[in-house]
């Protein structure tokens, strides 16, 4: 525990000035995934089976890739927003919580892309 | 002496934030932060299972078969009654956050009414939807 006030150990380095940045797009986010989340339970609480032919068949349909495609990624990075400030929250360690936050960001989006490639992969109809 | 009863945000002027030394966070608005980061970080994990769904799903007939027997086992049924809730507090709470950010309801009483309406919402919303899940369309199989 440092001595020194907090304006002291501010002054000097300016801000980084990317704190309205995280702000801003989880607010963006989140506005987004209201229609998206309900949009995507809604979709899947009213198909009649969740067998294969169904879903694969919902997926091709109309603007279901597209929508579940923007679901996927909105919905990655608002969860990476969102991990990063529990992390920040309350990971103490310094070390851990760069980890913690570079392997967050990693993961996030690898799943974003292995979503979208997914489900481009069910809509073009590549997979048999 | 207890710590001042203040919301942090003065009535009028520039937003000040709270003086974290002294701020005490009432039991509902501590109870409603936790519960919406507790939600969201469940629903992170809830986008690993929809990951695992979508690759089966684009591998074809056959991987499908083999996660929508893992996907249907009663684990994951309950797994997905605590996403149903999850969500469904994740959305009100989140919304109260939206309605927040414009400047709104953010005084003591307002922030503990809207805190107990928040959780009432989720757990109706809830309750449709595990409803729905059990009693009609695809949960009922």
């Amino acid at each position: 525990m440092s001595w020194r006030s907090a304006l002291g150990r501010v002054e000097g380095h300016g801000s980084a000035k990317e704190g309205v940045s995280h702000w801003w797009v989880q607010r963006l986010t989140s506005v987004a995934l209201i229609p998206l989340g309900c949009w995507f339970v809604i979709a899947l609480l009213a198909l009649p089976q969740l067998d294969y032919s169904t879903v694969a068949a919902w997926v091709r349909g109309g603007w279901t890739a597209p929508v579940l495609i923007l679901f996927v990624i909105v919905g990655a990075w608002h969860s990476q927003l969102g991990v990063r400030v529990v992390v920040e929250d309350y990971v103490g360690d310094v070390g851990m919580k760069t980890l913690a936050l570079a392997l967050s960001s990693f993961a996030h989006i690898v799943l974003a892309a292995i979503g979208v490639f997914a489900v481009l992969r069910i809509a073009l109809g590549s997979a048999a | 002496m207890s710590p001042p009863e203040t919301s942090g945000a003065p009535p009028r002027g520039r937003p000040l934030s709270p003086h974290m030394s002294i701020y005490r966070m009432s039991r509902y608005s501590l109870l409603s932060s936790i519960s919406n980061r507790f939600a969201g970080l469940l629903l992170s994990l809830g986008l690993l299972l929809l990951l695992y769904w979508l690759i089966s799903l684009a591998e074809g007939a056959r991987a499908y078969a083999g996660a929508h027997a893992v996907l249907s086992s009663l684990p994951l049924k309950v797994i997905y009654a605590l996403l149903a809730l999850a969500f469904a507090y994740h959305l009100a709470a989140g919304v109260r956050h939206l309605v927040w950010d414009t400047g709104h309801g953010l005084s003591r009483q307002q922030s503990q009414r809207s805190a107990r309406w928040v959780f009432a919402i989720a757990l109706l919303i809830a309750a449709v939807l595990i409803w729905w899940a059990l009693f009609s369309g695809a949960g009922a199989q």
